[in-house]
This record gives C-alpha cells, structure tokens and sequence, in this order.
C-alpha cells in the first residue's frame, strides 16, 4: 500500500486527498500514516478481515436504499391507531420542526456559554415555561424519560431524608416500572431503595388512600403517585396523598403529563414536593420510541435543590450594568463537577426535545394550553360512550380519564390479540393489552385518543369492533 | 499568520419570551366541538380543575418562529469552527435528517405491532451487526440514551451478572482511572458499587502495579478507556484486562474515543466482556441541541447478553424480526422502549456511506490531523503540552496546558477559551473535573474539519495567547463579538440568587 494512499474525496471528510494527507504528514514529520499509531503495540492491532456492506458514498444511492427499507414501515399518520402507554401522538407545529432542525440546534456540541447564549436562553425559557405550567420555581434540564425522572426523584428523595423505603403506585406502565426497579438499585448493594408497591383500584388505578395510611411510616422516603396514571385516570385524591406523606416525613413525588396543566390542577398549587413527568407530549415526536423525555421539578427548597441529578440554567448578571445572560447552576453537584460524589449522573440526554417543548409552550401560550386540554377531554369521553356502545364491549374507568380508557373485552370471548389481528387488517392500531401491567386487567385493553382523533376516527373503531365481535 | 477572519455574533436583544405578547394573540388553535368552559364544566370536576390562568406568553405563530430563530443566530455551535475534545464533531448527514423524518420513522408508535416496522427492525439487526464487526462483541442493544447511560447499563449488568452467581454480597467494587469520563464512577456509584480510582503515573496512564494492588475477590468490573481523552493509549490494556479477569471481574471499554483507532483495534480482541459506543459522537449522528437524543450502544459477549435489558430483536422462522423481553435475571429496563431508534437509523446511513474503508480514513485523518495541529500549537509561547515525556504521537486528541501563559500574564484558560470565541470558534474544550493537568485545553480535530479550518482555530488560540502577553485585558473581558457581554464571576450556588426559572427570578429579584 502506498503510504497515502487512503479514500479519496469522500463528501464528509475535507482532508481526504493525497495533497493534505501529505502536506500535513509533511508538517508532522512521519513517514507514513502507520507511524502515527506507534502508540498502539503490534499485538494489540487487529488483522480482522471486516465484513461490512461497501460503502454507498453517493448521497442518492444511499437514499435510495435507506429509503426502501423504511417504506415496509407502517405508521400513524397513515394508520388510524389507539395505543398510548407512554407516548402519546400529539400534533407537532410545523414550527418546532423548523426551529429544532436548525443548524444551530441540531449539530453543536454541550458548549460553554460565552459562545451559546442563544441555546442557553432556549433552554431556560424551556425550564420557565414549564415552571410557570407546573407552578414550580426550580426546574432542571431534562432527563432520558418519565422512567428515568421517577427513578431519579425516588433518589433524590431518600437522599434528602435518609430513609430507604418508597411506596409506588401498583398498577404503573410496565415500562417504567422496570426502569425504576432498575433505578431502586439491588439489596446486597449500597443505597439501595426497598420498592413498595400501594394497592390501586383495578379500574381507575387511582391510589387506595386507606392502605397507603397503613403502608406509611417513618421510614418511608417518599411516596410516587402520577396523573393521569397509567390507567388515563386523573388522581382525585392528590392532596390527601401529599399531606399524608408529608405527615409521616416522607416527600411526595407527584408525576404530570404537563399537556393537561392548561386545565388540570397544578403539583405546584397541590404542593406537592417534586414533580416529575414527560415532556414528550410538548412538541415532539414518537420517533419510533425515540421521543421519551423526562423532566424534574420541585420548590425552590435548598434541601431539595442539592439533590438534583441534572443540569441547570440560571439567569446571571454579565460584566455589562443591567444585561442578563444565562450560565450552569449548582454544576458542582453534578457528576462531571464530582464524579462518584455527585447527584446519581447526568450525560447526554434529550436536549434538544427541550428546545423543541420550549417553542411549543410558547406557540400554545394559556389559551391554547385550556383547547388543546380540553379537545382531548371530548375526545376521551366521546371515546367512552362510543365504546360502550358496542356489544361485547365495557368500558371500566369511571373516573375523569385524559386520554385513555380501559376497555374490557371479556364479555365477547376473544382474546386482545385476537381483536388487534382483526383490526390491524383493517388498518386501526388497536390499544395495548392490560394483562401486561395487573393480572385483573386480563381480557381488557388501553385505549387512547388525543386532538388529533376526529369523531369519524372513533367512529370507525367502533365500526371495525362491531365487525369483529359480531 | 495572516489577519484573522472577522466575526461577530448577532445581537437581537431578544428580551425573554415571558415577557413578550399581548393578550389575545394566538400561536396555535385546537378544533373543538363545543367552547373550553363546557367542556370543562361537563367533564373536570372542579376539584382536579386548574384555579389559576398558565402564565405563558401570548405571541403569534410568526413572533414565536422569528424568537427562536433569532435565539439560534446568537448560538455559534458548529457554524463557525468547533473542535471540542472529546466530542468528536462530525459532519451530520441532512439526507439522514431526511429520512428519520418521514413519518416512516417519526410517526411510529414503539408498541406498534413489530410487523408493521420490520423497516426500522432491519436496520437496527443490520447495525448490531456490524457493531460486531468493528468490536468482535456478540450483541448490541440500544436502548441506553447516551454514553452515561450506556455506563450506567454496564453497571445494573454487572450488578445483575454478580447477583445471578451468588457474589454480589462480596463483589461490590468498580475499578476505574482517573481519566475515565465522570460518568463511569458516578454511574458505579449510583449503581451501588464503591469506586476505586486510580491515579496516572508520569507516562500518562496509571501503572500495572496500582491496578493488580486494587484488585481483589471483591473487584465487579474494570471499567477504562484507551484512549484517554490526553490522547494517550494505555499499552498494557491486555495485561490489565487479563489481571481483571483473573480476580472474577468483568471489564468494560467505554470506547468513547473509538474514532482514532477505528479498525485497528477491536474490543474484543482486547479481551473485554463489553464496550460503548457513542453514536451521536463517532458515528455521525447529531449531538442534537448539545446534549440529545443520543446513544450508548452497548455490546458485550454471549455470557453477558442473557443480562440485557428487552426489548431484544429475535428472528422468527418464518424470517421476520420480533420483540422479545430479557431474561427475568436480567436489566429489566434502564429506559422505556427500545431506545432513540432514529439515532440508529443515522448511524446506520452514515457507517453505510462511509463503508470500513471511510472508517480506516477517518481515524487515519483524525490522528494525522491532531499531530498536525500539535506541531503548530507547540511553536505558541506560553502553551505546552500534557506529559512531555511520552514522546509518541499522540492519538486523536492532546491535552495542552497554559500554565506558563498564565504564570506569566495573569490571563487563564477560560478567558483564552472565552476570547476565541470572538474568532467564531465555538468555546474550545478544557478538561474534565478535576483538572490534574493545570490550564488545560483539548482540541480534537476529526476528520470533518479542512485543514483551513484547523488552521483557523490554532491561529485564533495564537492571537489569543499573543494577546495576552500584549493586552491581557482584552482577553480578560473577552468575549468582545458576542450576543452578550462576558458573566460575572459571581457563583451561581447561592439560594438567595440562583434561578432557573422566570418564576424563582421574578420573586428573587423583581419583587420590592
């Protein structure tokens, strides 16, 4: 092999072609490219004959390609589809997209602030925002998800008070129940947290008020309760669950998909202790699963504060009279200011899901906030009756539902697979199957809507199921 | 050296957006069948309704474009040159942008029945293998959303592999050096595991001896990098890794800087039972807004991958790919779902456009460019370069100090790092905490960058250094072309002044 010789010209690398390769091992002064790596010792270099696909260096044939293999995809904009669980597909504004795919936001790295003030006051507005939605002061950069969010404030908590039990709903997305068994550590380990799950109502999965008394104690660290939960049910009794924690000293921990907070009570006026919740209803995408994003928030409470696993932005004077501008907060409790020492760990997450929820916030603004809340509630209750309807079919939630329902299909004998074969050939998405997350919710599916369902949407899954149950 | 090109950030003055409107404007309408407050009035028990009105700003659809738009103009990023060390900065392939979002990828729900995305299922098999490839691992999942959070996997993997054999009681210790990446303690730690850190001796990297002294029956993992972000490579990594494995501990290889040994070394080969890669880093995939969507993915051999957290990809007899759970022995979940499957996607296009002979030239490019940049940086007074003493070339990345710059003129690294800004070069990178190299700053060059560029950077660090000699005050009040002035030095750990939000700023500040 000549000692230049390499790949020339490729689209992504400028230095590809023999005259930089060989001005700069000229500058360098290396005989080849092989020197370069003297390094790595003889026997720690690999002789592997790599079988990878040959290159496709023309953008259009990789395009193509890609491209086809992407089309076998069915997806829900083509598809008329009812599965929630943790996404949920809200309509994103044209505008997100633009201001997200920018350049600016896309592509650059974590940068200090001298030369990213623009991001940075993205993000702090995306924090503010969502403060103002929640009713909280302090609100840190996103996390990985709503999982990730819980595990984390779970954490927090014990921190706080130094106690190592914590109560969770029972019925809880199975998704995040495995993230936050994951985050609650192992017993034969340090800092473990001992997972106590509150019996819920197999309905609604609203908390059990009277066995979480009994189950409270002073060794309790914090109590997690969400709404809507994973049910679609909003909790009627958020205030009683927060002041009976805080009467036995454990925090409460209240989670919110903060879609509903234009017409939904806020944590901040339950004062509730630290929320948590998803973000990913505020402009983004499914993404395939991609879309996940977590926040968590709390009061502005140094003993809380000190607790947070994430990155902050703080509004900070500059050396100019009266100009603000915006810098990290409380990075020295990070771990990469503190390494083992710091709050849990903080890394790459899903920033820019913060700018793309800071413009959608904005976009929205209060009254769109109380519409898009109340679309969805129309929509959940006209998804209600439509169902209940239908021979075969019950709906179980009695309660205020956002989103979604329980449906029960036990009374038409077919299994939810079955019903969802039937209406996959028909083209409709059908609900997850409940089985997964209580066994009394065997025979019984999720069913979500969102502002994005017409009625003519709901009324052709109940056209299809009386089909199939027929 | 020539007059350095002219830059200047825009200045808007763009006031923040809670502050801006009026009341009544709309930025976004929702169809509804019947008005808000019948709605809520039929359907929201007063109890669980909202008592008061969100204070958000009422902006038009245009105001609230032009805003962010304008709040893009003052973020530098990539627009200029950026050469932050450690990250590796790439060129992000728009015709992957365009293609993760179609609604063939940004409109799929991942409960979906895995029939109806066998697309994406594809493309995800096909990457895992050729992760294979270039690490000789056995497997790869996706699901961790960042190099951090892949750690954290290797760590709640460890935790699951010891349990299942009974040895978790003793074996509760995380070997690591004090150049791993902050996240690989902090993750042991949160994990459960206590840390062990070893400290470098004068080549650069810690001694054989310090690690067989750690090691013991109660030893988890070694976890290390090689590399280092110094630019230095650990010439002992089989023996360390061979020690590892004769005390019972799995080792770990956060390959967070993969890109200047790519197809020279594979992991495997090595002897680790796991490694990292970081997708938004050495496979082309944007670091999106600084800081995600991202990927960890991991992969380790057959002994561990029964431990991995589901959504696992199976093929059926019939050929198609499925969805299967982990084993109940296992990582349940460290995130929900699959992953940020758009991000594999990226990956996948960009490792297809570069094919393995694109991969040997950007390593090849990214270490050649480094030396490059090293011999002109070496010949600026005042700036020196991390353990002299180890003569090798360094690999694709080297750690320089500034500590005589700033023994003779009072000018420290981050007003070098703030005033290069003025140059349209994004904030250079300086080091993790703790800082054992004093002044310390890291370029990494890549292979995006032209030798132009390169050349800009080192003589906007060249100017800034002579600067400092000649007007150290200028570079003490730097940045001077930027959408703001520099910030006070006033420690941002206070309760009374902290505030990250409008809410805790108004009651901290505006309030009589």
């Amino acid at each position: 092999m000549n000692k230049l010789e390499g790949f020339d010209g490729h689209p992504y690398m400028a230095n590809s072609n023999e005259q930089a390769r060989q001005e700069m091992l000229d500058a360098v002064g290396a005989t080849d490219l092989d020197q370069l790596f003297e390094q790595i010792p003889p026997d720690n270099l690999t002789d592997h004959e790599f079988s990878w696909p040959k290159e496709l260096s023309s953008e259009h044939e990789l395009f193509h390609v890609v491209n086809k293999l992407l089309s076998q995809n069915q997806h829900c904009e083509d598809n008329l589809s009812f599965i929630g669980s943790g996404a949920y597909r809200h309509y994103v504004p044209a505008i997100v997209d633009t201001v997200i795919g920018r350049s600016e936001f896309l592509t650059p790295v974590f940068g200090t602030s001298s030369s990213d003030q623009g991001r940075m006051q993205a993000w702090f507005e995306f924090t503010s925002q969502l403060g103002e939605l929640l009713e909280m002061e302090f609100v840190g950069l996103p996390v990985y998800s709503y999982g990730a969010a819980i595990g984390h404030a779970l954490r927090m908590a014990a921190r706080v008070n130094g106690r190592s039990k914590v109560i969770i709903p029972e019925i809880l997305d199975p998704e995040k129940m495995a993230v936050v068994n994951t985050y609650a550590g192992h017993p034969d380990l340090d800092g473990h947290l001992e997972v106590i799950t509150c019996p819920c109502d197999s309905q609604t999965g609203l908390i059990d008020i009277d066995q979480l008394r009994e189950l409270l104690n002073d060794q309790v660290a914090a109590v997690y309760f969400e709404s809507p939960n994973a049910l679609g049910s909003l909790e009627t009794n958020a205030s009683e669950v927060i002041q009976l924690a805080r009467k036995q000293g454990a925090l409460s921990i209240m989670g919110v998909d903060p879609i509903t907070l234009g017409i939904v009570r806020s944590p901040g006026s339950l004062d509730c202790d630290i929320c948590v919740g998803s973000i990913a209803s505020l402009g983004v995408h499914l993404n395939s699963g991609g879309g996940v994003a977590g926040f968590i928030a709390s009061r502005d409470e140094e003993r809380l504060v000190r607790q947070f696993p994430t990155l902050q932005v703080s509004l900070a004077k500059t050396t100019k009279q009266g100009e603000l501008g915006f810098a990290l907060t409380l990075f020295e409790q990070s771990s990469y200011a503190a390494r083992e020492e710091g709050n849990d760990w903080t890394g790459n997450g899903v920033y820019l899901w913060a700018i793309a929820a800071s413009v959608y916030m904005s976009l929205l603004g209060p009254e769109g906030f109380r519409e898009i809340g109340a679309a969805v509630l129309q929509r959940t209750s006209d998804l209600k009756s439509s169902l209940a309807s239908v021979n075969g079919i019950q709906v179980l939630s009695p309660g205020t539902n956002f989103r979604e329902v329980v449906v029960s299909f036990r009374e038409s004998g077919k299994s939810i697979k079955a019903i969802n074969d039937a209406l996959l050939a028909r083209g409709i998405f059908g609900g997850r199957d409940l089985a997964v997350m209580d066994s009394r919710l065997e025979g019984c599916a999720l069913y979500c809507v969102t502002e994005l369902h017409s009625a003519q949407d709901i009324d052709q899954l109940v056209q299809a199921l009386k089909e199939i149950l027929a | 050296m020539t007059e350095l090109k002219k830059y200047q950030s825009a200045i808007w003055s763009e006031p923040i957006v809670l502050t801006m409107g009026s009341p009544g404007r709309r930025g976004q309408r929702f169809a509804l069948d019947r008005p808000v407050d019948h709605t809520l009035e039929d359907l929201l028990p007063a109890h669980l309704r909202r008592e008061k009105s969100v204070k958000l700003p009422e902006l038009s659809e245009f105001e609230v474009l032009r805003h962010y738009e304008h709040l893009s103009q003052q973020t530098l990023g990539m627009m200029g040159v950026s050469l932050f060390g450690t990250c590796t900065m790439k060129y992000n392939p728009r015709v992957n942008e365009r293609l993760v979002n179609k609604p063939e990828v940004a409109e799929v729900h991942p409960l979906q029945d895995p029939s109806t995305f066998q697309g994406t299922l594809e493309i995800v098999d096909s990457f895992d293998h050729m992760l294979r490839e270039v690490s000789g691992m056995d497997r790869f999942v996706f699901q961790a959303g960042g190099g951090a959070d892949a750690a954290y996997l290797h760590m709640t993997l460890t935790r699951a592999y010891f349990a299942d054999r009974g040895e978790l009681g003793t074996r509760n210790e995380i070997i690591t050096t004090i150049q791993s990446h902050p996240c690989n303690p902090a993750t042991a730690a949160a994990a459960g595991f206590s840390v062990i850190t070893l400290p470098l001796e004068e080549d650069g990297y810690p001694s054989t001896e310090a690690l067989r002294a750690a090691l013991s029956d109660r030893t988890a993992a070694l976890v290390m990098n090689n590399p280092d972000d110094i630019g230095i490579y650990n010439p002992r990594v089989k023996e360390w890794v061979d020690a590892a494995h004769e005390a019972g501990a799995l080792c770990f290889y956060d390959h967070a800087n993969f890109n200047g040994v790519m197809t020279r070394i594979r992991a495997r080969e090595l002897g680790f039972d796991a490694c990292m890669f970081m997708l938004h880093k050495t496979f082309g995939s944007p670091k999106s807004g600084s800081g995600g969507p991202a990927i960890g993915a991991y992969g380790c051999t057959d002994d561990l991958a029964k431990y991995l957290p589901g959504p696992l990809l199976e093929r059926t007899d019939s050929g198609a790919l499925t969805l299967v759970e982990g084993s109940d022995k296992g990582v349940g979940r460290i995130r929900e779902f699959m992953g940020n499957l758009p991000v594999v996607i990226r990956a996948y296009c960009w490792s297809r456009a570069m094919g393995i002979e694109g991969l040997r030239e950007a390593a090849n490019l990214s270490v050649l460019a480094n030396n490059y940049m090293e011999t002109r940086i070496l010949s600026i007074p005042g700036v020196s370069k991390a353990f002299p003493d180890n003569k090798l070339f360094r690999l694709e990345m080297t750690r320089y100090s500034l500590e005589k710059l700033t023994a003779d003129t009072g000018v420290t690294v981050l007003d070098i790092q703030n005033r290069m800004t003025d140059f349209g070069v994004d904030a250079p990178w300086l080091s993790h905490d703790p800082w054992f190299i004093p002044e310390p700053i890291t370029p990494e060059a890549g292979e995006l960058w032209s030798r132009e560029d390169l050349d800009h950077w080192i003589d906007a660090l060249a100017q800034s250094c002579e600067e400092a000699y000649s007007q150290p005050e200028l570079v003490k009040s730097a940045p001077h072309n930027q959408a703001i002035h520099k910030l006070s030095d006033a420690q941002f750990s206070d309760p009374d002044t902290w505030a990250t939000t409008w809410k805790s700023y108004t009651r901290k500040y505006l309030r009589p």
